[in-house]
């Protein structure tokens, strides 16, 4: 195949577009896995229950995906807060974190999984609104509006994070957990009700994640899997804990796979986050940003 | 069972063991002849399939044990192990017409040796980068066999099996009686493993790997040995699957089912003796046949989830440590 300019740039746009929307799905693993320690792998079943929760209200009622996820967020962020003081009291705090903790989570994932199987089936499902289907055109290199649209959503998600993140209170004691869990308790804040709340904040991006995916492709319950890898893939490269890094691994994750399908077929893509996350732990576990 | 609890607290003459195990093999073996009665007696090839699945379950979750019980590291790649002796079937098959019997070898070596590639990669790292790398190889693989056309793409490949076999009669038959071999086998090996240096070192690695380490326990070797073992088992539990349904294709091959329930059973059994695994298996085995046949398949799976999150959360050492514990409390 000729490796043309166009095609260059058009995989490379494609690449970084997708990368802004991977940035979006890995903002709640860097919290969950790097600042919290937990292994949270269904974090991708959540994306696929904030994805049919849009396709749900956008077919039923006609809301716009996006404005669904406002409305729905809250409440992710409740159900986070649940799920993380159920784990706290059944693993946490008898330090079983590890192996049992590994389980409780497939166990979620797949229930989270087979839960929208038996309502919605197997048959992939799509949203629509008024930027899915025109694209931005300049000579060229075309750009779908519905891969920008994730773009500055999740951007714009992962920004708020941050900003969060280092100017409020509760931010920053997040940020504290994430270092040393004592010395939060020695001045006076209890560290587990920091991890609730973060841990919800996390599960609320995770849904807000999934309404974006369901606006740039069509969702069948068990197109989270893909997203297993891929997410950790970003979380480890980024380094755990920097929310830069994460959204510069996303950039890398996205532009490796852009030119993999693009250059290789789509049916290579998938393997890409994985090869990326496998060499990453064999040659440098701290990531790129890790100290 | 309780004669071999006795065996380790006590120490009979040589003689004793040996009438001992004279006895357990004979109780097995009359045990073998029962239930191949039994299932020949429904008198439906059905009867047979169904048992393999089961059985196929014991030898996978026997399996994961010896690393996620013993060891305490969470395999989520079964899947991939399983699939690597489901394609080793299908390439063999191809390419040389080879028949099941001379597959199994090849198999267990080959998934052998990408576990001991696996956990060379990351065993040296936490517990928690094993597991997602093994969820990772998973879809690696998956995406290559699906991508490799000799073994049929992604749109899967056939196998045509004999209609009979000497001695054992029918195909089904067949198959039944070389899982529950190697399913017996595995559980003999776990069993093994449980009483000897291995099986120490891998528990006091579970305990805690920092101290087992620096009071000489060679951590990083036991963890290879044992996930070879591991994934070569797996691999053996995939080999004669391609015969079993006559078509794989990479979905089937890499369920994420298998993968599901290979964790559930040993948690749900109990994971720190051999009993857990065979335990667990037999009854998701049998409640999944049981709940595919009277009302639907997306159900069952639904509770193997519900039952793996309740058994992890509330019984967390699963049915044998619940009845030992309540064995203790009586005592």
């Amino acid at each position: 195949m000729d490796i043309t300019w166009d095609l260059f740039v058009n995989a490379l746009l494609s690449g970084l577009l997708l990368g802004g929307f991977y940035a979006a799905t890995a903002v709640g693993i860097t919290i969950a896995f790097g600042m919290l320690d937990i292994a949270n792998i269904a974090h991708p079943a959540f994306m696929m229950l904030g994805a049919f929760l849009a396709y749900y209200f956008n077919t039923w009622l006609g809301v716009d995906p996006l404005i669904v996820t406002l409305v729905v967020m809250p409440f992710a962020f409740l159900l986070g807060r649940c799920v993380y003081k159920l784990y706290y009291q059944a693993f946490e705090r008898r330090s079983d974190e590890s192996l049992q903790g590994l389980a409780f989570f497939f166990g979620v994932l797949f229930i989270v999984e087979v839960g929208l199987l038996l309502v919605f089936g197997v048959d992939y499902r799509f949203v629509t609104a008024p930027y899915i289907g025109p694209s931005i055109g300049m000579g060229p290199i075309s750009v779908p509006m519905r891969m920008v649209v994730p773009l500055l959503v999740g951007v714009g998600l992962v920004i708020s994070v941050q900003v969060f993140l280092s100017r409020t209170f509760m931010g920053r004691a997040i940020l504290a957990v994430a270092q040393d869990r004592e010395a939060l308790r020695l001045v006076g804040v209890d560290p587990i009700w920091i991890k609730e709340i973060a841990f919800g904040i996390a599960l609320a991006t995770a849904v807000a994640a999934g309404a974006l995916l369901i606006i740039i492709q069509p969702v069948e319950p068990s197109v989270g899997r893909d997203f297993i890898g891929r997410v950790f893939a970003i979380c480890v490269l980024g380094g755990m804990t920097s929310l830069g890094g994460t959204v510069l691994a996303s950039a890398i994750v996205g532009v490796a796979e852009s030119f993999t399908s693009t250059f290789a077929g789509p049916s290579w893509a998938p393997a890409v986050s994985f090869g990326l996350l496998i060499i990453t732990l064999a040659i440098r576990p701290s990531g790129i940003f890790g100290r | 069972m309780s004669a071999t609890t006795n065996a380790s607290s006590e120490v009979p003459s040589a003689s004793a063991v040996w009438l001992k195990r004279l006895l357990g093999c004979g109780i097995g073996a009359v045990l073998i002849v029962l239930l191949f009665a039994a299932l020949d007696w429904t008198g439906t090839d059905y009867a047979y399939l169904a048992a393999y699945t089961v059985v196929q379950f014991i030898l996978l979750a026997t399996a994961w044990n010896i690393l996620g019980g013993y060891a305490g590291y969470v395999n989520f790649g079964t899947a991939a192990f399983f699939a690597i002796g489901c394609y080793t079937t299908v390439f063999c098959y191809k390419a040389f017409q080879l028949p099941l019997l001379a597959t199994l070898p090849i198999s267990a070596v080959l998934a052998g040796l990408v576990g001991l590639g696996t956990g060379y990669l990351t065993l040296r790292l936490r517990g928690v980068f094993f597991s997602i790398c093994t969820l990772a190889m998973a879809v690696v693989l998956q995406t290559l066999v699906t991508n490799w056309n000799y073994v049929g793409g992604s749109r899967g490949a056939y196998i045509l099996r004999p209609e009979s076999v000497p001695l054992f009669g029918s195909y089904s038959r067949f198959l039944f009686a070389i899982m529950l071999a190697m399913a017996i086998g595995s559980v003999l090996l776990a069993r093994h493993i449980e009483r000897t240096w291995l099986g120490r070192g891998l528990a006091a690695i579970r305990d805690e790997e920092l101290a087992a380490e620096s009071s000489g326990v060679p951590a990083l070797r036991l963890k290879l040995i044992a996930t070879s073992l591991s994934g070569a088992l797996m691999g053996l539990a995939g080999t004669p699957f391609p015969y079993f349904i006559t078509y794989v294709d990479p979905t089937t091959a890499f369920s994420l089912n298998i993968a599901v329930n290979t964790i559930a059973m040993p948690l749900i059994g109990g994971t720190a003796t051999w009993l857990g695994p065979v335990v667990g298996a037999l009854l998701l085995g049998i409640i999944q046949q049981w709940v595919t046949v009277t009302i639907s398949s997306s159900l069952n799976l639904m509770i193997v989830g519900v039952l793996l999150v309740l058994f992890v959360a509330v019984a967390p050492n699963g049915m044998v440590g619940f009845v030992q514990g309540l064995r203790r409390r009586k005592a």
